[in-house]
Parts: structure tokens; C-alpha cells; sequence
């Protein structure tokens, strides 16, 4: 009971992050991608959802120009999946303020460090929205005063 | 490590490209073609650094690394890279490598348990985000040698006193025990006052955790029944509970926590009254006071019914449970109204009634514009159907057959022809229907449905007149689709007399010719669109009008000598044995292709049902040895297969049928109970 995959793509089904909880090889995550990408990008605005694929439910929520879009299995509840799939928009909202693509795209590592404090193999392990944006921060800071060597640059700047 | 050139030199190369940087001279190719160009640059840039050992922009790199990884570029030369960044004391190299690792290593690599030692320290780590970052890595793709190697470490996290890490602990500990279930008992020790935690994150995980071994273990499931109570108290300091802005989402508290908490309630009580009635009230009380304007509500109302429906609940809290997904049939967001159809496809079978109530909200959804909700309304509305809605529902699903999408005829007609067969309240009303699917979707029906319906046809003695009439005229209209047109043609075989003789009670007679009739089927014979066990169909079909008819024998004669020479084998063996027949047998001849008796179905032999009007019932029926030898002579048989042949599966028997009585009951019904559950 476990969600097996997040992947977060454009309306042109470029990818901008994805993480697997499953062991698969590149090849396979490639096809998989591929494939169910086109699959949402063929529904329509009236449909649900959710949608069956192999033998896996997939929810997918469109948030202006990005889709999100989980793989979760059987026993799954697809209206809490929505919840989560929304705290993490609301986390990124919080980080980067007004959060859009741009800010993905250009800090895509930041969107996974957030998404690792949000969720952990699939599940959720912190319902509490300050609690996760707190150890971002924290961790942060940590890279920050961690930059002795290299000598002036700002944690933005060591990348 | 070689180093060529001078201090001076060093200093004077730049510094490699920063990672936004590279982002955005990478998002300004206008080609594919360009793109790659700058990313194979980029990389050769990258491997001379990682080669150089630059311990300074080795993270940097790798980023950049994960960037042209995530475009699909091949990124396996960074893979010891991240090993070294996650050996590195600084908090960003640690950051950056285990992204790198989780994004790049595979656990089917052996290269992976280069990390081992790795995560082993970090777990140990001063600094509880370096601890974090080891556990969230460890929990997401740890391979089982990984896991078998750390778990120990996992199991002193989950007894510590920080919150923040006990909760990552928990979760390590689900996917440890996901890989290498073996080790599932080392960590019970630790579970034991988990729910006395106050902070939430630990609270959730470690009912994940909870859940996670109950599913595997029975005797885990057994030990932690204890804790019913427990959670019954927590989830209703969350329902009554004030404001808490911390956890709060639409003005549920924790909705995450309350889901979780539901779906292990579910677990335990299940096939245990004492849990069961525990739980009941909070059940109810969760049901009853859940607000249900926004979509959170509902997934814990969703979350509350599931559990209702799999413990061992009381029937007034399971109607509760029913009506509130004939509510959410009714609800305008369709994500509801579709979790709604799935949980009654799983319920309609145990709540069969309470279920009925809401059998035109079902069918309504029929209509509606989503493909998954289609498919579940038309399977409840299979379930749905019995003797008292046939009329009504078959309406509605013969509405929906002629709409719906091809994805769906086939299933739809065969689950209309099981529905009728159950149900029929007269047996024109069957052959009507029988017909409506066949010139709705007569080429979407499978193909064991023809055999089917030729059977059920043979056995509707009274009806012979009226069903040849129908099918002459649709076959008439379209002789496009082939299911209909073979058992039109093997009804115009059957019962052509009765076609031009104008009798049939059941409606007005047309006037139709024997040339007509001949007519009809020499146009089947010979279309294009007809399939070769089409025109076996129809050759047959004629060859019986000999018999049958007065008149035309000479042009039946005629037509089987010419399809002697066809080029189609089938059909060319048919008409060899049929001129044989004419030529050399003609006295055994109107024996031969006598009207068919009734057939026995020939089912796996297991259940025959009676048929009562909206119950079946059950009987068991030893599997039927038939005796395919005629009265006739032996050599006669040897003719006798290509008439019982491929057309139809059953045989012809000796013994005189039966005849049963009962209007509706006369159809033998040898299925058992619908099951089109998904």
C-alpha cells in the first residue's frame, strides 16, 4: 500500500521531477514516463481524476501549467492521494512564494529536498505543513554556514 | 591523482558553469539537435572535472549531473561521484549526493552497497539532518542487503526521543521490513508505546508502521488488536478537538492521520466482533459529523465507509455507510461520484438491497462523460439487475449499448444476453432483446454467443416463426454484421417454412418467396463482407431448405455443385458432402436435416439454476455424457457431424426432451450468479 511513483510534468509532457519508490531500471522508468504522460495528456478537462493503468490507479491533478501525477495501488484511497498531491503544492507555494514551473525547473533539487521531508518510501511523515517548511529551512541554514570552503560564495552560489 | 599543470594554471581555469546558469543557456536551444550539442559540451566538462578530482565543484557538477539526467540524457558516470559526496563532510555535498544516488544508483547495481558504510554513519551522525537525509535515502531504495545491514541502526532510531527523526525511523522501518520481511520482529519491541506520542509526523508513521506489519503477520495482527481503544481515542480527540492551525486542512484536523487511523481500524477489526464493536461509535460519529463540502471530508467519509463495509458492523452503521455513497453518487465533483461506484461494485454483492435503493443514481451515471465512470455504472448496473427491474433496467442498457464506446459493446452485450437469459419475463421479450443487441452491436458480440443464441432460439418452440420473421428483415437491412447474420442464416436454414408460409402470431407475417429467401442467402454467400464461417453458415442454410422448400431444390443443387470447386476448403468440403448426399444418399436426405430437437447446454456441468422470477436458486447437475449416435445406420454418421459440426456445440440426443413449464422458466439457465465485479 504504498505509492509507487510521483512524477511532475509540463502541458508539453516535459518532465520536472520525478521520484520512484520502486526498483526499476532507467529504461523501464523511461517507458513507463513516456507512456503515461501521454495517457493523461489525452484527458479531457470533464474527465476524473483518476484513471486505471496497468494494473496500477494513477491520480493527476493539473496546477496551471504542471501536472502532478502519482501511481498508487489497490488499497489506495485516491481522494486523500489528491490531499497529499496538494500539500505539496502548498509546501512549494510556501518555499518559493507564488511558486510556478519557472521555480521548479530552476530549483528542482529544492523540490525534491522539500518533497523528501514531506514524504518518505511513499508515504506521508509529517501532516504538519510548518514542521516540513521548518526543517527546510534548518537544512538550509545548515548549508549555508557550511560554506567556509568556498570561501565567499552564498549557499545559492556553491551550485 | 595526476596533476599536470601548474598552481598558476589552476587558478586561472574558470570555475565550472553554475547550475542555473547551465539551465538556462540549455532552455534557450531552439533544436533538439542544439540541445544535445550543449549538453555533450557540458558533460565532457563535467568528466574532466570529475577525472581532475575537483572536490571543491564536485557537487555542483553532479546537479547539474541530475538536470541533463532528468532531459533523458545518460548520467552513469556521475554514479561514483555521489558516493564521494555522501563521504564528504559538508552539508551540501551530503544533500546533492544522496539526491544524486537515489536519482541514479539502482539497488540491482552492485555499485549501491558502495553506500552501506556510508549511511551507517550518517545514521549516527550530530546533526539530525544528516541523519535525516541517510534514513530518507535508506527508506526510498535501500536494497535487502542494504536493509539487512542497517536495520539495526533503524531500530535504535525508532526508540529515540526526537520527534523528527523517530518519525523517518518509522518509515525506514516500514520499507526494511517491505524488503526483508524476516526482520519484522526486531522492530515490535520498539512499537510499544509509539501511540503515545504526541507530535503527529510520529503518530501518523507509526500507524503506517502498525499497519504495515498487522498485513503481514497474523499474529501481529492479533497482538496489536489491543490497541483498538487507543486509536479510537485519538481519532476522536481529532474529530473533537478545537482549531488547530498546525494540522488544520478545510477545518478537519489531520485528515491524513485520521485516514490512516481508519485504514488500520479496518485491519483489526475485521473478522473480530469484540474490535468491531469498539470501534462502532466512533465509526458513526465520524460518519455523521465529517463535513462534506470539499474534497478532504470525502476521502475520510470514503476512508469511514470502506471500514463499515469490512468489519463485522452492526446494519444499522453499514446502511449509514450505503447512503452515504448514494450521496456521493450524487455529488457534482465526479472524483466522488467514481469512488462511489467503486466501493458499491465491491458492497452489491453482501448489501445487495440496500445497494437497490440507488439504482436509478447508477444508472443515470450511465451517461456520463467520464470513461471509468461509464465502466462502473454499467458493472453495478449488471449486479443491479433482477426479476422485478429487467424490464426498466434493460432499457437503459440497451440505450447505453447503442451510445457507448466500442471499448464497451462487447462487454455490454454479453452482460445484456446474461441478464435476459436470467430474467426474461417472456420469452418474445428475450428474442427481442436478443435481436436489439444483435442490429445494435452485432459485430462487437463474442463469439461463444452465437452458439448460445442459436441454443436458446432452438428451445423457444413457439417463438421459431416470430424470430425468423425478425432476423430475415434485419439481416434484410445490414448484412455487415456477422454475429447477426449467422444466426439469421441459420434460422433461415432452420425454419425458412415457417418464414414463407406467413404464420407467426406474435406480429404481422410478411409475405416472403422461397426465391427470396434463396435469394438472401446466396447474397450472403457470396458478399465480401461476409467471414468464411459466414458463408458456412449460409451454405448450410441452404443445403436444409432442400427439405424444406418445394420448389427450389434445382437451384440448391446448383449452388452446391458450384461450391465444390471453391477455393475456400471449408466450404468446399460442405459442398462435396452436400452433392453427395443429393446424388447418393438422397433417401436418408429429409432425415438428415430434420428440424433440430432441443439441445441440452453443454456448460462445465457444474450449476444449473431454476429459473424463479428474480431468485435463483442453485442446483447441482452431474456432468451430461450425450450420446451422439442417431438411430440411424452407421454410415450415416459420418454425415452427422457436418450438420451438429462446427455451427453449433451441442449434439443431437436420443432422449425426447424435456418440457418445462413455468412462463420465464422454460429458458434453461445453467449460469451461475453474475460476477462482473472489476
Amino acid at each position: 500500500h504504498l505509492m509507487q511513483f510521483m512524477l511532475l510534468f509540463s502541458r508539453q509532457g516535459k518532465l520536472r521531477l520525478q521520484k520512484w519508490y520502486v526498483p526499476l531500471s532507467d529504461k523501464e522508468k523511461k517507458k513507463i514516463t513516456r507512456e503515461l504522460v501521454q495517457t493523461v495528456l489525452a484527458r479531457k478537462p470533464k474527465m476524473c481524476s483518476f484513471l486505471e493503468w496497468r494494473d496500477l490507479k494513477i491520480v493527476y491533478k493539473r496546477y496551471a501549467s504542471l501536472y502532478f501525477c502519482c501511481a498508487i495501488e489497490d488499497q489506495d484511497n485516491e481522494l486523500i492521494t489528491l490531499e497529499i498531491i496538494h500539500r505539496y503544492v502548498e509546501l512549494l507555494d510556501k518555499y518559493f512564494g507564488s511558486v510556478c514551473e519557472l521555480d521548479i525547473i530552476f530549483n528542482f533539487e529544492k523540490a525534491y529536498f522539500i518533497l523528501d521531508e514531506f514524504l518518505l518510501g511513499g508515504e506521508v511523515q509529517e501532516t504538519s505543513k510548518k514542521n516540513v517548511l521548518k526543517a527546510i529551512e534548518q537544512a538550509d541554514l545548515l548549508q549555508e554556514n557550511q560554506n567556509e570552503d568556498w570561501g565567499s560564495l552564498s549557499a545559492d552560489d556553491i551550485l | 591523482m595526476c596533476r599536470h599543470s601548474e598552481p598558476l594554471d589552476r587558478l586561472r581555469m574558470p570555475a565550472p558553469i553554475r547550475l542555473r546558469e547551465l539551465i538556462r543557456t540549455i532552455r534557450t536551444a531552439r533544436t533538439q539537435a542544439e540541445e544535445r550539442e550543449m549538453i555533450q559540451k557540458e558533460c565532457a566538462s563535467i568528466r574532466s572535472s570529475f577525472r581532475e578530482e575537483d572536490n571543491t565543484y564536485r557537487c555542483r557538477n553532479v546537479a547539474k549531473l541530475l538536470y541533463m539526467h532528468m532531459l533523458g540524457y545518460p548520467a552513469h558516470f556521475g554514479q561514483l561521484e555521489c558516493l564521494k559526496l555522501i563521504a564528504s563532510q559538508k552539508f551540501t555535498d551530503k544533500r546533492i549526493g544522496y539526491l544524486g544516488a537515489m536519482l541514479l544508483l539502482d539497488e540491482r547495481q552492485d555499485v549501491h552497497l558502495l553506500m552501506t558504510n556510508c549511511i551507517k554513519n550518517d545514521l549516527n551522525h550530530s546533526t539530525q539532518y544528516v541523519q535525516g537525509l541517510a534514513l530518507c535515502t535508506l527508506g526510498c531504495m535501500g536494497s535487502s542487503e542494504m536493509c539487512r545491514d542497517l536495520a539495526g541502526e533503524v531500530e535504535k532510531l525508532l526508540k529515540t526521543s526526537n520527534s523528527y527523526l523517530r518519525k523517518k525511523a518509522a518509515l525506514c522501518a516500514v520499507h526494511v521490513i517491505r524488503k526483508v520481511p524476516e526482520l519484522m520482529e526486531m522492530f515490535l519491541p520498539a512499537t510499544k508505546n509509539l501511540l503515545n506520542e504526541k507530535n503527529h509526523g510520529v503518530l501518523h508513521t507509526s500507524v503506517v508502521l502498525l499497519t504495515e506489519m498487522c498485513e503481514r503477520s497474523p499474529d501481529m495482527l492479533a497482538h496489536f488488536r489491543k490497541l483498538v481503544p487507543q486509536l479510537v481515542r485519538i481519532l476522536k480527540n481529532l474529530i473533537m478537538s478545537g482549531y488547530s492551525p498546525e494540522h488544520d486542512v478545510s477545518g478537519i484536523s489531520d485528515p491524513f492521520l485520521q485516514v490512516r487511523i481508519l485504514r488500520l481500524l479496518r485491519m483489526l477489526g475485521r473478522n473480530d466482533d469484540d474490535s468491531s464493536e469498539a470501534m462502532n461509535d466512533i465509526l458513526a460519529q465520524v460518519a455523521t459529523n465529517t463535513e462534506t463540502s470539499k474534497n478532504v471530508g470525502n476521502a475520510i467519509l470514503y476512508e469511514t465507509v470502506l471500514t463499515i463495509m469490512d468489519i463485522k458492523s452492526e446494519s444499522g452503521l453499514r446502511v449509514l455507510a450505503i447512503n452515504i455513497l448514494g450521496r456521493f453518487l450524487l455529488n457534482n465533483d465526479k472524483n466522488i461520484r467514481y469512488v462511489a461506484l467503486t466501493s458499491l461494485l465491491k458492497t452489491v454483492q453482501t448489501d445487495h438491497n440496500a445497494v437497490q435503493r440507488h439504482r436509478s443514481t447508477i444508472v443515470d451515471c450511465l451517461k456520463d462523460l467520464d470513461v471509468s465512470i461509464k465502466r462502473r455504472a454499467m458493472e453495478l448496473s449488471f449486479a443491479l439487475v433482477n426479476g422485478n427491474n429487467i424490464r426498466g433496467m434493460m432499457k437503459e442498457l440497451l440505450y447505453f449499448l447503442d451510445l457507448c464506446d466500442p471499448e464497451f459493446k462487447a462487454d455490454c452485450a454479453s452482460g445484456i444476453f446474461l441478464a435476459a437469459e436470467k430474467y426474461a419475463p417472456s420469452k418474445r421479450w428475450h428474442i427481442d432483446t436478443i435481436m436489439k443487441v444483435l442490429t445494435t452491436a452485432g459485430s462487437y458480440v463474442r463469439d461463444d454467443a452465437v452458439p448460445n443464441l442459436i441454443q436458446l432460439i432452438t428451445n423457444s418452440v413457439e417463438m421459431h416463426a416470430y424470430t425468423v420473421q425478425k432476423l430475415y428483415k434485419a439481416v434484410l437491412e445490414d448484412i455487415s454484421q456477422q454475429p447477426l447474420v449467422q444466426v439469421g442464416a441459420w434460422c433461415m436454414g432452420e425454419y425458412g417454412d415457417l418464414l414463407v408460409s406467413g404464420q407467426c402470431e406474435e406480429e404481422e407475417p410478411i409475405q416472403v418467396t422461397e426465391d427470396e429467401v434463396m435469394d438472401v442467402l446466396e447474397t450472403l454467400l457470396q458478399s465480401n463482407m461476409s467471414a468464411s464461417v459466414t458463408r458456412g453458415y449460409a451454405l448450410t442454410a441452404i443445403m436444409k431448405l432442400s427439405t424444406r422448400f418445394t420448389i427450389n431444390v434445382n437451384r440448391i443443387k446448383k449452388i452446391m455443385s458450384v461450391y465444390g470447386s471453391s477455393i475456400d476448403v471449408e466450404l468446399q468440403q460442405r459442398a462435396v458432402e452436400y452433392n453427395a448426399l443429393f446424388r447418393k444418399f438422397d433417401h436418408m436426405r429429409s432425415a438428415l436435416l430434420e428440424r433440430m430437437p432441443i439441445m441440452e447446454k453443454v456448460t462445465n456441468g457444474l450449476t444449473e439454476t431454476a429459473q424463479t422470477n428474480g431468485e435463483a436458486e442453485p442446483m447441482k447437475v452431474e456432468p451430461k455424457l450425450l450420446s451422439t449416435a442417431p438411430p440411424s445406420s452407421n454410415q450415416a454418421n459420418d454425415l452427422l457431424d457436418l450438420l451438429g459440426g462446427s455451427d453449433v456445440t451441442s449434439v443431437i440426443r436420443t432422449v425426447p426432451p424435456s418440457k418445462p413449464n413455468t412462463v420465464g422458466g422454460e429458458l434453461l439457465d445453467l449460469l451461475g450468479g453474475l460476477d462482473l465485479s472489476g
